[in-house]
């Protein structure tokens, strides 16, 4: 069967099974368990009501349970065990994790990642925020953010392409076609840099694929929180005689302090997770490695389940503060 | 207003420049690729991409029409045409018969053939052979022409990513199977979010709070940890790897930011209008398909648009739990990484093939942008 029609036979089934789904145990629960009618119809209205919810909420928890909850659990199991060939498992305890700290790359990775959390993050949102200012006032401001946004629909993979042509070397007697070191030579450079194999620099080229992307991210939600600053507070200052950086840096910045936060720890959550960019312009040689793509190596390369999910966890670990902070904010709001 | 930029002329002045400068250095690499795709790969070689949109001096090694073709005219063997092809506006600068001596001659002027004979060129190209004895050989001489091209762009590289038959460089077929990816997974995932999300929102039942609270900490669960375990089920009841499995991953993986979205949207819709359809009698499936889901249509979108843009711009999960070895299911970005493993050199393939990658949510994007800030609002601000 032609994959395009299996598709469409997939949405068809997919959707017709939803709503029949939906629709039949409404119609279950209302005609047939407990119909609002006879003597004990007030009663029955009460349980349905009670088990209503229940019947909207299963399909999607038990996705979510089983595609999301469950792994984290098996994930933890199976970084403590090791696949005995033939079948089956081995307790080994921490052994993974003791194997896995004695590697020279693990380590390489998260040193790498901490760069990553720290550059990616502040770059993004100190880029967006510029641009946000900027555009605010400006008559072609909306193209202007439109255009830093437009990264946002390209993939990982679509942006390495860009990048990589950026970064391209010819050797020192043609033309450069790429653009860093056209600039490079043109600027006075010498000899024609293979940026992608410098080490330590390296890494920093591959982050700013990322700060590219996510600038227009953090330009689009802090362009709304600083058109959401009361325009008193700005008009008291110039009063007082503040001028434009005090402005920006004294009344307005520490007003969107909330919303900075959220975009940043965003961006964190997405610079974890990095991976495409990585596995498509170095693969982690050249000392690029970060931890989702040694994770990715060890899963699928290495073959090793065990010491691939002790990385698995290790980002779990890293995310697992800012997921406290996200569900402790969640709640606060509901209150 | 405090216009910031409005106080002082000269501080507007950096604004604009400021602005523009960012502008252009966050759009120049995708120019770049764009303009990429449009040349051939001798082009993409031997020049930066920005210089194609200007005339060019280059070298050429043409070569005269072949001596099949010439006639006799009073007794002389005459060999006359254009040395460029039809269309092509050159201006020839210097020319030469040798490769020793490619400069050697004007336009205008008349040159000895090696092999008897005389070529006179001009600087449009035209030339004139005569010999009195006939040409000889199966073909032309060869001319070497310093000339000035004007830029020069072609769909070659477009016909043939989209349209070759060999597998190695088509992108035809991962075309299609990344869109057969990315539509059941972007419908699925919001019917099964919007019912959650309106019991999440409207009904009232004890653990609500707790299972909100849930999605929001699954928000952010990274999908690395998601791999091995979901790969080993869907080995285990027999689905394997195929398309079911990535629509099974890609709702899965989804679904948090759907119900989230969703259900902040649906508890922001005015309270009397549900219980006014309530005191009306109508049923709970009824009040949700009538009301909330055509009420709920811009946080449907917003999530729609993020849903496409995630699996059309995914690589991991479609390399995990769906692509196999027969090669047959690959999709777009995959092969994009295979072409840069194999064809890191050939940018005039990957660049189009990149670029067709690229095109669709792009037209996504500038089309339904408003949703999308939406939705990115929606999501984040607090």
């Amino acid at each position: 069967m032609h994959p395009a029609f299996q598709g469409l036979l997939t949405i068809a089934i997919g959707v017709s099974g939803c709503v029949g789904y939906f629709y039949l145990s409404n119609q279950f629960l209302d005609r047939v368990l407990f119909p609002p009618r006879g003597p004990n119809a007030g009663r029955n209205i009460n349980r349905a009501n009670m088990i209503r919810p229940w019947l909207f909420l299963f399909p999607a928890l038990a996705a979510l349970g089983l595609y999301l909850a469950y792994p984290v659990v098996e994930t933890l199991r199976l970084s403590l065990t090791d696949r005995v060939p033939g079948g089956g498992y081995n307790w080994v305890g921490l052994d993974n994790y003791i194997q896995m700290a004695k590697e020279p790359k693990f380590w390489e990775a998260m040193r790498n990642n901490m760069f990553w959390l720290i550059i990616v993050p502040a770059m993004s949102t100190a880029f967006g925020l510029l641009v946000a200012q900027l555009t605010d006032r400006i008559r072609w401001g909306n193209l202007a953010k439109s255009l830093i946004f437009m990264p946002m629909a390209i993939s990982f993979v679509g942006a390495s392409v860009i990048w990589k042509l950026v970064y391209d070397t010819r050797p020192a007697e043609q033309d450069q076609i790429g653009m860093l070191n056209a600039l490079y030579i043109f600027f006075g450079g010498t000899e024609p840099q293979t940026w992608l194999t410098i080490p330590f620099w390296n890494s920093f080229f591959l982050m700013v694929v990322l700060i590219w992307i996510q600038t227009g991210f953090a330009m689009v939600i802090l362009s709304a929180a600083l058109r959401g600053i009361p325009e008193e507070t700005i008009e008291a200052a110039i009063l007082d005689g503040a001028n434009p950086f005090q402005i920006f840096f004294r009344i307005k910045v520490p007003q969107i302090k909330t919303t900075i936060l959220v975009v940043w720890t965003t961006i964190t959550i997405t610079v974890l997770k990095v991976f495409d960019i990585v596995f498509a312009m170095t693969n982690g040689q050249w000392e690029t490695q970060v931890l989702a793509n040694y994770m990715y190596d060890k899963l699928f390369r290495a073959n090793d389940w065990g010491v691939g999910s002790a990385s698995a966890m290790v980002i779990m670990l890293l995310v697992a503060p800012i997921l406290v902070w996200n569900v402790r904010n969640a709640r606060k709001e509901m209150e | 207003m405090s216009d910031i930029a409005g106080t002082k002329p000269a501080l507007r002045w950096v604004v604009h420049a400021s602005v523009l400068f960012l502008v252009v250095l966050w759009v120049v690499p995708t120019l770049g690729l764009l303009i990429s795709s449009f040349r051939t790969a001798d082009q993409i070689a031997t020049s930066g991409w920005w210089r194609s949109l200007f005339p060019s001096e280059q070298n050429l090694t043409l070569r005269s029409a072949a001596p099949e073709t010439q006639v006799l005219e009073n007794g002389i063997y005459v060999i006359e045409g254009n040395l460029f092809d039809e269309g092509t506006k050159a201006t020839i600068s210097k020319w030469g018969i040798s490769s020793r001596a490619i400069d050697a001659f004007a336009p205008g002027e008349t040159a000895e053939l090696r092999k008897g004979g005389t070529i006179t060129l001009d600087a449009a190209g035209n030339y004139r052979m005569e010999n009195p004895d006939e040409f000889t050989g199966s073909r032309g001489s060869r001319v070497f022409v310093t000339a000035e091209l004007p830029p020069e762009f072609t769909l070659d590289n477009y016909h043939k990513v989209l349209l070759a038959e060999d597998s190695t460089d088509s992108m035809g077929r991962a075309f299609f199977n990344t869109l057969t990816v990315t539509i059941p997974a972007t419908i699925i995932p919001i019917l099964v979010a919007a019912f959650a999300a309106y019991a999440l929102a409207w009904m009232d039942f004890p653990g609500r709070a707790l299972i909100i609270a849930a999605v929001v900490g699954l928000l952010v669960v990274p999908l690395q940890l998601a791999l091995i375990p979901l790969l080993k089920f869907h080995l285990n009841i027999g689905i394997g790897k195929g398309y079911l499995g990535v629509w099974m991953a890609h709702t899965g993986f989804g679904l948090p930011l759907a119900i989230y979205l969703l259900r902040n949207y649906m508890a922001g819709l005015p309270r009397d209008l549900i219980e006014n359809a309530r005191v009306d009698g109508a049923t709970e499936f009824q009040i949700f398909t009538k009301l909330i889901l055509p009420l709920s249509f811009p946080a449907l979108a917003s999530f729609a648009i993020f849903q496409f843009l995630w699996t059309w711009n995914d690589l991991l999960v479609a390399k995990v739990f769906l692509i196999d070895a027969s090669g047959q299911t690959t999709v777009m970005t995959n092969r994009i990484v295979e072409l840069l493993g194999t064809r890191g050199g050939n940018w005039e393939i990957l660049a189009t093939a990149a670029f067709v990658s690229i095109i669709v949510p792009l037209i996504v994007f500038f089309a339904m942008q408003k949703y999308l800030v939406r939705g990115l609002l929606a999501g984040s601000v607090k």
